[in-house]
């Protein structure tokens, strides 16, 4: 049911993006921390975000998925439309997130066992054949570049992995939703730099199946990988463009440049 | 002392000197350490009592076989007095028993809506509230079983007697339920929300993050929860000897009245002469009570520990 609505919904515009974001402002309490952004992300690229501490990325990211909800004090204006439809309408707000697949900064190994950290959407999907999880299980931890480490211990618990390994584990685990739309809210921090340049070659691959927003504060990180990439400061979207133009010195604004070559933040 | 010129000799000096805080700091270790002792001492000390004052019954008149076996309390019959428990046991264990059918889905359930859905001041009236219902004295329990479910078990299931197994245990369940609650929702807090994030944020709805993710990584401390509330109903006195109609019975159905093991000590105890055999023996249920609900905390209080430390 859900997968003929999308797909008409994908045939009927041909041209609607992935994501589109309008006049978006987002405050906690009284305390604005992003504002004025407008952008779209189209499906199949990697759209990169940089920006320096506080300057509202991981904010943008909970919008996306609607996980403001969570935090009563948290509130935002203007409107996010996932395949053109706008977020603040849904009427389940689940099945938007189960499409949508996220990987926190800091890892979170559910407490489970490795195997039902990786079984769980799958299982909350509908999936109950033992050989069907076997199969999903196995292919999301293979792309995770976590298979061989812990293929002998499936059984052992998920929270008890290294810092680097939680972290391939949450992405094997987003991966198990199968997700439209991948958010990467700077994965890299607690991995060491081979197994990124691990992942990132997988991120490379799943851009075929799927459209992935990179939050990272290493900028050659989304310039190795970014299609676009938008530079936030401050709460403001400073300049949003090619990551090719933008890291060749063609920016907009002089705030760009000096932050990709590191003269601050 | 002396800023302006810190010289060596000086601070040499200092280091070998005991300073006002150094023996503050000496006295406040010793109060602190005798008040942490002093629960050992306490327990010890409870524990040789209770056995020094059933000892003599254990070693002249205990009998494995009887006292565990027979069903039979007499201890003021005149010819030949009997000191089985086995009633009193099974008096106390139904009621216990009941009474957890009751209390876990109450507890657990207001658990889960305290410590998971109610926000802001709803939470916080709420748990204020179930504190306030752990407060209630158990006597006051004991006369709501006498007058109010006494009369409504009569009436609702046509029996004689309402003083039984079910009243009983209705009211230990409503007793130990506000203290399950307030420990279930503990262990649930403990939990961290990037658990709950990691899990919504796969689409998972809030009941299924909660079954799926957050009751098992807090299944350590809700069996605490309960194991404390077995404690509770094990040794709970004054409500069960009003509510169980303190009748010697091995119970065939919930609507029998029966005798709990406190309940013979609370009642029975002030009529014995001291030294007497009946005497000894209900400090002999003394120390079985002793070692049933010291098992049962302890295995409680470990439970719960191993959470912490995971």
């Amino acid at each position: 049911m859900v997968s003929t609505a999308e797909n008409m919904e994908t045939t009927a515009v041909q041209e609607t993006p992935k994501l589109k974001v309008s006049n978006l402002a987002i405050s906690y309490g009284d305390t604005t921390v992003l504002k004025d952004i407008n952008l779209e992300v189209k499906t199949n690229e990697i759209f990169g975000i940089i920006g320096p501490a506080n300057s509202g990325k991981t904010s943008f990211l909970k919008v996306l998925n609607r996980m403001d909800t969570f935090n009563s004090n948290m509130s935002f204006e203007g409107d996010a439309f996932f395949n053109g439809l706008n977020t603040r309408d849904l009427r389940n707000l689940y099945a938007l997130r189960s499409r949508v697949g996220v990987v926190f900064p800091l890892p979170v190994g559910l407490p489970l066992t490795i195997y039902e950290n990786v079984a769980l959407s799958p299982r909350l999907r509908g999936v109950k054949s033992k050989e069907d999880l076997d199969i999903i299980v196995e292919r999301c931890l293979m792309r995770a570049a976590l298979w061989d480490e812990v293929k002998d211990r499936l059984n052992s618990l998920g929270s008890l992995l290294s810092g680097g390994q939680q972290q391939r584990l949450t992405i094997a685990r987003a991966l198990s939703q199968e997700p439209e739309l991948l958010m990467l809210d700077e994965f890299s921090i607690a991995v060491d730099p081979v197994t990124t340049m691990r992942i990132e070659d997988v991120l490379k691959e799943l851009k075929q199946e799927m459209t992935i927003i990179l939050v990272t504060n290493l900028v050659q990180q989304a310039r190795r990988l970014a299609d676009r990439t938008a530079f936030f400061l401050n709460g403001e979207c400073v300049e949003i463009g090619d990551t090719e133009e933008l890291f060749t010195g063609n920016v907009k604004d002089e705030r760009t440049i000096g932050y990709i070559e590191g003269k601050f933040g | 002392m002396n800023q302006d010129n810190p010289t060596m000799p000086d601070k040499a000096a200092a280091f070998d000197q005991r300073d006002r805080d150094w023996y503050i700091d000496k006295a406040v270790q010793a109060i602190v350490f005798l008040g942490g002792i002093s629960a050992i001492l306490f327990i010890i000390g409870i524990f040789v009592f209770i056995t020094k004052e059933g000892l003599g019954f254990l070693l002249r008149d205990f009998s494995f076989s009887e006292f565990f076996l027979s069903p039979w309390w007499e201890p003021t019959d005149e010819d030949e007095p009997t000191y089985g428990i086995l009633a009193l046991v099974a008096g106390t264990a139904s009621v216990t028993g009941l009474a957890m059918l009751v209390a876990i889905p109450f507890s657990l359930g207001a658990a889960i809506y305290v410590g998971e859905f109610a926000t802001g001041k709803k939470r916080e009236y709420l748990k204020v509230l179930v504190e306030l219902l752990a407060a209630i004295p158990s006597v006051v329990w004991g006369f709501i079983g006498l007058s109010i479910m006494n009369p409504l078990i009569i009436e609702l299931f046509d029996v004689p007697v309402g003083l039984n197994v079910l009243n009983a245990g209705v009211i230990l369940g409503l007793m130990a339920a506000p203290i399950m609650t307030s420990i279930a929702e503990d262990a649930l807090k403990a939990v961290p929300d990037r658990y709950r994030e990691a899990a919504e944020a796969l689409g998972a709805t809030r009941w299924q993050v909660i079954f799926k993710t957050v009751v098992p990584a807090a299944k350590n401390g809700l069996l605490g929860a309960v194991l404390l509330g077995v404690g509770r109903g094990f040794g709970e006195t004054m409500a069960v000897l009003m509510a169980t109609g303190h009748a010697i019975n091995l119970p065939g159905s919930v609507f029998d009245s029966v005798r709990a093991l406190t309940a013979t000590i609370a009642a029975e105890l002030g009529e014995t002469a001291v030294g007497s055999p009946h005497y000894e023996a209900l400090f002999t249920i003394g120390i079985f009570l002793f070692v049933v609900t010291f098992i049962i905390n302890l295995s409680a209080d470990l439970i719960v520990r191993g959470v912490r430390n995971q």
